[in-house]
């Protein structure tokens, strides 16, 4: 079934606050269509609490698509449309009459391209989620601190929250865009790799973020570095896609399972990097 | 006595001398040197001699303009072939292309300088500071130029450029965000109007508002009416340049701001339009440009008075550009003295207005403010 992604909700509950540990994601029979074209087909998973799940695959094989599904931003593009069932901690984000945004809120994404506001400062650009989804919270500056320190940046940009968000260097940009994320007390993080635009050093720090985030998030990670996946996932799930197929997920387990003693043989084709 | 030296890392730094390295002449990539300077005054002057010997000499051609043409045509040929005798047929283009392009940039500067010094050099001397001050009722084409003043038509265009940025700002940036942040069906006939609207002949934009507001409703010509005719002018300029620069913000800003859980409206008033700032403020400083000297839409709505009138809404009021226009039809020396002077004032008032409109919110989006910077400190935030 396609699901009719204008429907309006009647109801706004009140947000709820996160739990701690994060939100249990779980993925059923999800499929994807940009226009006609299918590019995602039966693809069920669950992405546990206070666990890293990575998304592994080549190119093309829909990871990304899966991951703007989980909270909702697949459908900002024109013609997409999309069926199946995405349950956060047994409540389904498309059917349920949680508001679009009440699911992005808590549900939150960091994005391939670095892209903090340039328009506000450091410190702005942590709170522009309060301010963007509505959320009250008092005592901003603790905000901040805190929002920044788990995101690893505190120490390198205490001095400097009135400057400029565009003016720091790719990876405290990245990590800055985390700490956006995380001021609004989101249970789930969506990562769309992350680390692709930054240097070595840089995306050992947000490795370092991400495993310290996973005690209080949930996590899903879209990465094509093999060695990444390895290092921070607890949960691997392998896509894969023929020429002018859908995607789907060929092998889905423990990372180290997958990355040792896989049960699909193109699974360890893949991360034993003989393709992709 | 015996002088024990401490050890190289417990000196103290201030008494170490600096580390000097040793340094080349740098290398200045891409000089203009003496040596390009005399390839091209040499083509030039060539040209020179060649078209004046055609010219004046072998053809009984006549006439200044035609003369340079020929010798800037010259010139670029003559330019050309040097450089590719000297450094082939690739650079040749190259340095023709420049030429060109340079000649572009220095042609669009001198008209601009030629008309602020003809209009200064006019317009200074019957300046007094009662200009500013008195109003233009007790003085006839029989007064002196510097008698009298232009407080009437100053307040008035001030007024009326006012009242139509009130209008057609809020307006038109609506409009713009319609068209790029929505869009949808409607859009493409919206952005077909706003065009066509552009083309209107300001006379034609004045008869709509004389017909429409002050036949049609009975509303007495006024700074108002004038206001609604230059609105008419101005809003095409300010949507389809806010359009342009809302366009310019990458989509990526737009994802992010919904992925923290915003509304589409919050998502343009606190991330895209802050964003586009600078953009925004071209946008209404190009739709004043518009408007300001604007004269044949004022002839039919403004009611035109000499009396100092400081109510738009009420009677007849005056502006600077329809002072200039009836000045000079008097055409006495005095009138048209008068009316230079009106046409300085108008320049200085367009410069001082597009500075402000600069400083108030010209800065790039990523400069932070001393204000906002201030602010954000006394809340522990900078």
């Amino acid at each position: 079934m396609t699901i009719a992604l204008d429907t309006p909700h009647p109801t706004y509950p009140a947000p709820a606050p996160p739990r701690p540990g994060g939100a249990t994601l779980a993925a059923r029979n999800v499929g994807a269509w940009f226009g006609d074209h299918q590019v995602l087909a039966n693809v069920s998973l669950d992405m546990p609490a206070q666990q890293v799940t990575a998304l592994i695959g080549p190119s093309g094989c829909g990871k990304s698509t899966f991951l703007r599904i989980l909270n909702r931003m697949h459908e900002l593009v024109p013609g997409a449309s999309l069926a199946g069932e995405i349950a956060l901690d047994g409540t389904d984000i498309y059917r349920s009459n949680l508001a679009v945004t009440e699911t992005r809120r808590r549900i939150g994404m960091v994005f391939q391209k670095p892209n903090p506001f340039p328009a506000m400062t450091v410190s702005e650009n942590v709170l522009a989620g309060l301010k963007l989804s509505g959320l009250k919270r008092s005592d901003h500056a603790a905000i901040v601190e805190n929002c920044l320190t788990r995101a690893g940046l505190w120490n390198e940009v205490k001095n400097r929250l009135g400057d400029a968000g565009g003016g720091l260097s790719g990876g405290q940009q990245q990590r800055l865009c985390i700490a956006r994320a995380l001021a609004v007390l989101p249970s789930v993080l969506l990562m769309d790799e992350p680390c692709s635009a930054l240097d070595p050093t840089s995306t050992r720090r947000i490795e370092e973020t991400i495993a310290e985030l996973s005690q209080q998030v949930t996590i899903v990670i879209v990465t094509h570095n093999m060695q990444q996946a390895q290092r921070v996932s607890h949960g691997c799930a392998f896509f894969l896609a023929a020429e002018n197929e859908p995607g789907y997920i060929v092998e889905s387990g423990p990372t180290e399972k997958l990355f040792s003693n896989p049960d699909d043989p193109r699974t360890l084709d893949y991360v034993s990097g003989r393709f992709g | 006595m015996t002088l024990i030296e401490a050890p190289p890392e417990q000196r103290d730094p201030s008494l170490t001398p600096p580390r000097t390295f040793a340094s080349a002449e740098r290398i200045r990539v891409r000089a203009f040197g003496l040596a390009d300077a005399g390839e091209l005054a040499g083509a030039f002057l060539s040209a020179l001699a060649l078209v004046w010997l055609v010219y004046e000499r072998l053809t009984p051609l006549s006439g200044i303009l035609g003369f340079w043409v020929c010798v800037y045509v010259a010139f670029l040929g003559i330019a050309w072939f040097v450089a590719r005798e000297q450094r082939g047929a690739v650079v040749a283009r190259d340095q023709v292309v420049r030429i060109v392009v340079w000649s572009g940039g220095v042609g669009l500067i001198v008209p601009l300088a030629l008309i602020v010094i003809v209009v200064v050099g006019h317009g200074y001397h019957a300046l007094r500071p009662h200009f500013f001050t008195q109003d233009g009722s007790r003085v006839g084409s029989l007064n002196k130029a510097t008698d009298g003043g232009a407080s009437d038509a100053l307040v008035g265009t001030l007024e009326q450029v006012g009242l139509a940025m009130l209008i057609s700002v809020p307006l038109g940036v609506t409009t713009a965000v319609f068209l790029n942040e929505i869009g949808g069906w409607l859009a493409r006939p919206v952005r077909t109007i706003v065009d066509a609207m552009s083309a209107i002949p300001s006379i034609v934009a004045g008869l709509f508002i004389y017909i429409a507001v002050i036949r049609g409703l009975d509303y007495h010509p006024g700074g108002f009416a004038a206001a609604l005719a230059l609105s008419l002018l101005m809003l095409p300029t300010v949507t389809r340049t806010t359009e342009l620069v809302l366009r310019l913000v990458p989509g990526g800003l737009r994802e992010a701001s919904l992925a923290l859980g915003s509304t589409e409206w919050r998502t343009t008033r606190h991330v895209v339009l802050p964003t586009s700032r600078t953009g925004v403020v071209t946008a209404v400083i190009l739709g004043v440009a518009r408007v300001v000297g604007e004269t044949a839409p004022l002839l039919l709505t403004l009611g035109a008075a000499h009396v100092f009138n400081g109510n738009p809404f009420s009677h007849p009021q005056n502006s600077l550009p329809l002072f200039i226009f009836n000045q000079f039809l008097l055409a006495q020396p005095s009138t048209v003295a008068r009316a230079w002077t009106g046409a300085f004032v108008l320049l200085v008032l367009v410069l001082v207005l597009f500075l402000a409109a600069r400083l108030a919110g010209g800065r790039g989006a990523g400069h932070i403010g001393r204000v906002r910077r201030w602010r954000l400190a006394r809340k522990g935030l900078a």
